[in-house]
């Protein structure tokens, strides 16, 4: 469960973010859209935690994961490592992770032999390593082929259904929202507020 | 086989094409069949201008350097004083990497302490050596300690320039996803930080190294009564260049056995990732 009730995000004399309740119990997800720059990006740092200035209050597990737009993977690090490293799961949980996302016997390969899509699901398999309580995906699966993001969704509902955590979602793509989201909300306006339904 | 030692391919069965590891030591030693060519070339190429200008006395060739080199190496002659520069250097290059990479990665965290400090960084990036030496020995005496802070001084400043654009460059999306994951703060440096700083550090270390050799054999030139820099100035005041070139040559020697014993492979060693 985490539960968010903003005031208001400023950077320097610019409102990005206006007030806006946020609450998403386990197993929930809770589906974000809006068009590039309303803010999305902004309030996910501050749910993931990486972003503490803000006026209000959140209550969230410290467990946490997140999918990033980007793999994020330490290119220096073998990919067993970049589950171990982040996470702390010991060697036999990484490998059934990567086993689980369809990269068994990847694990000693350096991320920078992985396609974009393999070191996506690296990406995934750590996120569900870190056993989190709220998990939150960026725009996980842009730039791949339709085919891939499919296959990917698929595996990610499974994955969300199994573990259950509290999932914030935000996206531009109507096909990931409405396979995944099981509750939807709109970010627009500026300063942004988040309109649900 | 280069390409796809690079990508390995995932193939119908899970495994992937190994790389060829025959065909990157074949190159390897090729490589050092070339510097050992190139080496000789230039010892040639030497003798030749020797001979043309045909005064051992003001040209001296290698086949006068290289006997008198060789004659002091296995007499152990010039031992004491390759140990004594040879201490200095390493004395002073740990000085100025711990100094110099502290002061680096501060200047490269902080916008607003670099925007105070980064004058003072240029100017003393161009004091010339010499000043900070004579200085040196004037406040501190002509001693040890003075020799080598001296040479530290000189270097600092180029690590620290070489470590702030380092950490200004380090990527700031896996420092989040760091802290998304609670990752600690020992990990973060050790898995984060370090790694994306070991090309400048080995940078600095290189170009350090070649600088505080030289600065050091001034130092003993002025004001030390051992090491290479010192036989350099006796063998200048008998005017013996053949003496002056076998000193230089032994350094040469040993500096460059430390950048194929020690730098080079840790430096393949912290590239591995981009290679394989």
């Amino acid at each position: 469960m985490i539960a968010l009730d903003l005031q208001e995000k400023r950077f320097g004399s610019t409102v990005v973010l206006g007030a806006l309740n946020l609450r998403v119990a386990g197993g929930e997800v809770l589906g974000i859209e809006g068009p590039s720059g309303s803010g999305k990006s902004t309030l996910l740092r501050i749910l993931a935690g990486v972003d503490t200035r803000f006026r209000g209050e959140m209550q969230a597990p410290s467990r946490r994961a997140m999918v990033f737009q980007e793999p994020n993977l330490m290119p220096w690090r073998r990919v067993l490592d970049n589950i171990i490293l982040p996470t702390g799961a010991d060697e036999g949980t990484a490998e059934a992770w990567l086993a689980r996302v369809g990269l068994a016997g990847y694990g000693a390969h350096w991320p920078g032999q992985l396609s974009l899509g393999q070191a996506r699901r690296v990406g995934l398999a750590r996120a569900f390593a870190a056993r989190p309580d709220l998990l939150i995906l960026d725009e996980p699966f842009v730039s791949l082929d339709a085919g891939r993001v499919e296959e990917l969704l698929d595996l990610t509902a499974e994955l969300i259904a199994e573990t259950k955590p509290a999932v914030v979602l935000a996206s531009h793509a109507p096909q990931e929202l409405d396979r995944l989201a099981t509750r939807r909300a709109r970010l627009t306006g500026r300063p942004a507020r988040l309109s649900e339904g | 086989m280069f390409t796809m030692a690079r990508k390995p391919q995932p193939q119908a069965g899970g495994g992937i094409v190994a790389p060829p590891v025959v065909v990157s030591g074949g190159q390897e030693w090729r490589a050092v069949g070339r510097t050992a060519v190139s080496i000789l070339a230039a010892l040639l190429v030497w003798a030749l201008l020797a001979a043309v200008l045909g005064d051992p006395s003001h040209a001296p060739g290698p086949q006068q350097v290289l006997p008198e080199l060789a004659r002091g190496l296995l007499s152990g002659k010039m031992l004491p004083d390759l140990g004594a520069t040879m201490l200095r250097v390493v004395s002073s290059f740990v000085l100025a990497m711990l100094a110099g990479t502290v002061l680096g990665i501060v200047l490269g965290l902080s916008r607003r302490v670099n925007d105070w400090f980064d004058p003072w960084l240029t100017i003393w990036n161009n004091i010339p050596a010499l000043v900070l030496i004579v200085l040196c020995y004037l406040w501190i005496g002509l001693n040890e300690t003075a020799a080598i802070t001296a040479v530290a001084l000189n270097k600092v400043p180029l690590v620290a320039v070489i470590l702030r654009e380092g950490v200004r460059a380090r990527d700031p999306a896996l420092s989040e996803m760091a802290r998304v994951f609670g990752m600690g703060f020992v990990a973060r440096h050790r898995h984060i930080l370090i790694p994306q700083l070991m090309p400048h550090l080995i940078a600095a270390a290189r170009a350090g190294l070649a600088l505080i050799w030289k600065v050091v054999l001034v130092v003993e030139f002025l004001g030390r009564s051992n090491g290479i820099g010192f036989r350099i100035h006796l063998n200048f005041q008998m005017f013996d260049i053949a003496g002056v070139l076998a000193w230089a040559a032994a350094f040469v020697i040993v500096m460059l056995a430390v950048e194929w014993l020690i730098l080079a492979p840790l430096s393949v060693r912290a590239n591995r990732w981009r290679r394989e």
